[in-house]
């Protein structure tokens, strides 16, 4: 019997939600046209299912999948969930068929469409992963060093091993300002919790020092004979330059415009599909 | 003299210097630490040239009593000098470290007093550094050529990374422009760090505990364009360092005048950017590519084709290897193609084992076509409506800025490459009579 396809489910914008979704769909034998949340809006007339979070059906899912298709595979649809890739539900749905089907080989299947576009879209997430290993700044406030980001991706889950190793005796907190998050680390702890707004003091004597020092360097260790402006773009995309510190004084708030326009890898993707 | 100035005077002297990689050693912090070091290397920022700035590159001082006459910091060029003392610059290094700006310190010197003092001095900021802040981010320390192997031997196991810098590829580029170095005395210490470093390596594997010495390899930088050597000259060069010394990198670096010499290119030449890229490129192919220097250049021909990669170049002087069969073809033989680098020859791999491989699937996984298509088959095709002419091929291989740049000299390139149209020429075009076919269903 064929599955059926129009239909659309909404869930609630967990992963576990997303393995339930994949759960009721085996049961049914129906591929959903959409997965969406609450707060996305339907896009088409197929009648909507309300898809509610079951631990015990995710949990199936979360140790038969990774039995079939390997650890690896499992990884990658973790990942993919943390994308901000419009239908990634469907496209993590359709991949964890595929696991069921071909088993480990589902990793080897680069060219096919829908691995292909998982492949790309986790590596669009390391990427940006990697973007805020290299361009987080921290700022000192009381012995305590905060950063602000503005990732596309959710990458701070991602990003915490590095950090809490690297700045184990440290206490520091990342705010994630596009998805009101945070993740902290204090008395050797790290947590992701919620946080929708952030306010910082201003920055003392010490602190001002230190961003001088490492403008000043910044600003030394350049070759003008060398100049090249669109090489730097290209290794460091503009959107990242609004909260480092060497690039401090040249943003204000009106070139949030820029950021845009400058990484545009993300829209080839999806052009491409 | 204000720290601020100290630290742009000493980054100033340090900044020809084009090492700035923090790769090749991971290590996790330990329980009383600070930092650790990934093998790929972090980049934290990239300056106004477009380098990245991994490391904190300055210079412990930059007064020096040796005259070489490419150097920003000989004895006889004047320039405003300066000397960090150990405990500043560790604890710049630090506070850097803790704000994410950068990897770790990149330290090197001129030479005060004589060589072995000067090395004593880059041995205390480093065990400040790993002793006294527990660091354990990445250090990249300059042997000072000339200072006693005990206090080298020292310094490589409190760096990750030792690097001499050869600077002039020849002797008697050398005997004009340095006139207080030899080959012998950089190629010394160079041997020494590299006999250190496979000592160390059996004695970890007798001590588990024995310490590491300089972990992530050793380094060198040859300058470009100072001296009439030759791009085959300097490949070589390069290739036997390698082999010889197992070097994890040699950097170039194109030659900026700094101050007038008579022996050197004047004031005002234009650093050979072009050259120092076309060098980096076949450092590239040596590296992960498995070509040979003689591959890449020979006796007759001693310099790169400033309009072809050396990769492109030396697959069109090799058409009778291709075409190859993407779904059959050995990996080693997929990295010659152009247009195919190490990640797409490795999903080309892969991906082969679950389907037959074709265009639009190359193209998924991050082939370039437009210089591929030459030199592939698949399926035991050529790709559809490929026109294989010279000017055609020549046309896809160069940049786009090449060919923009020839054009505008004047010079013709034939547009011939267009591929998969039917109707790209007027001979093409339907007739009325096929319209007629088309109504009465005739064929």
């Amino acid at each position: 019997m064929p599955y059926r396809t129009d239909i659309i489910y909404r869930f609630d914008g967990t992963f576990d939600g997303v393995l339930c979704c994949v759960f009721e769909s085996y049961v049914k034998k129906e591929i959903p046209s959409e997965i969406i949340t609450a707060l996305d809006e339907q896009t088409s007339l197929f009648p909507i299912k309300e898809i509610t979070t079951d631990n015990a059906k995710a949990e199936r899912i979360r140790y038969a999948f990774p039995l079939k298709a390997s650890n690896y595979a499992y990884e990658y649809a973790q990942k993919a969930f943390l994308s901000r890739y419009p239908q990634k539900e469907l496209l993590i749905l359709k991949f964890i068929y595929l696991g069921f089907k071909f088993g480990k080989t589902v990793m080897n299947m680069l060219a096919d469409d829908t691995v292909n576009t998982m492949f790309k879209i986790v590596n669009n997430v390391n990427r940006e992963a990697h973007f805020y290993r290299e361009f987080i700044r921290f700022s000192s406030y009381n012995n305590v060093l905060v950063s602000v980001i503005e990732p596309k991706n959710i990458v701070l889950p991602i990003i915490s091993s590095h950090f809490t190793d690297r700045l184990r005796n440290e206490a520091f907190m990342i705010f994630d300002k596009s998805h009101n998050m945070a993740l902290t680390y204090y008395n050797y702890k790290a947590e992701i919790i919620p946080v929708d707004e952030l306010s910082l003091p201003s920055a003392d004597s010490t602190e001002k020092n230190y961003r001088n020092l490492w403008k000043a360097f910044y600003n030394t260790i350049a070759i003008e004979e060398r100049y090249n402006p669109k090489c730097r773009m290209n290794m460091m995309p503009k959107r990242y330059w609004k909260h480092m510190t060497e690039f401090a004084e040249l943003y204000n708030e009106q070139d949030n415009d820029i950021q845009e326009l400058n990484d545009t890898s993300f829209n080839k993707i999806e052009k491409q599909y | 003299m204000e720290l601020i100035d100290k630290l742009k005077t000493l980054a100033m002297s340090a900044k020809y210097d084009a090492a700035c990689t923090s790769s090749g050693v991971d290590r996790d912090n330990k329980t009383d630490g600070i930092g650790n070091a990934a093998s790929c290397g972090i980049c934290h920022s990239f300056a106004a040239d477009g380098r990245c700035i991994s490391l904190l590159k300055v210079l412990m001082t930059n007064y020096c009593i040796y005259d070489c006459k490419y150097c920003i910091n000989r004895i006889s060029n004047d320039v405003p000098r300066a000397r960090f003392t150990p405990d500043e610059l560790a604890d710049i290094t630090i506070n850097f470290y803790k704000r994410n700006y950068i990897e770790g310190l990149f330290l090197s010197s001129g030479i005060i007093k004589n060589p072995d003092y000067t090395c004593e001095q880059m041995i205390e900021t480093l065990s400040i550094l790993r002793n006294k802040y527990k660091f354990n981010g990445y250090i990249h320390a300059k042997a000072i050529p000339g200072a006693d192997s005990e206090l080298i031997s020292r310094l490589g196991m409190l760096a990750d990374r030792m690097s001499v810098n050869i600077e002039l590829p020849s002797q008697k580029s050398l005997n004009m422009l340095a006139p207080d170095k030899s080959k012998h005395s950089i190629l010394l210490p160079m041997q020494q760090i590299t006999t250190r470093i496979k000592e160390n390596s059996t004695e970890i594997v007798k001590y588990k505990k024995a310490d590491k010495f300089a972990p992530a390899g050793q380094s060198t930088q040859m300058i470009i364009g100072a001296t009439p050597d030759t791009d085959f000259q300097i490949l070589r060069l390069s290739e036997a360092l390698y082999k010889k010394y197992s070097l994890k990198r040699v950097f170039y670096s194109a030659y900026i005048p700094v101050g007038d010499q008579k022996l050197l290119p004047p004031a005002g030449t234009k650093p050979p950017l072009l050259r120092e890229h076309r060098l980096y490129q076949a450092d590239w192919l040596i590296r992960f590519y498995g070509f040979e220097s003689g591959e890449i250049l020979d006796d007759n021909n001693q310099n790169f084709n400033p309009y072809l990669d050396p990769k492109c170049n030396w697959a069109v002087h090799n058409m009778g290897l291709f075409p190859i069969e993407i779904n059959k073809a050995p990996y080693e033989m997929l990295l010659r193609v152009p247009g195919i680098g190490v990640n797409s020859a490795k999903r080309i791999i892969t991906a082969r084992k679950t389907t037959a491989l074709d265009y639009p699937d190359l193209k998924k996984l991050g082939v370039v076509l437009k210089r591929a298509q030459y030199f592939i088959l698949c399926k035991g095709k050529l790709m559809d409506g490929l026109k294989v002419t010279e000017a055609a091929v020549m046309r896809q291989l160069m940049s786009a800025s090449t060919v923009k740049q020839l054009e505008s000299q004047g010079l013709y390139l034939p547009n011939d490459y267009e591929q998969l149209s039917f109707f790209d020429s007027e001979k093409h075009q339907p007739t009325m009579e096929d319209f007629q076919k088309c109504l009465t269903g005739q064929i």
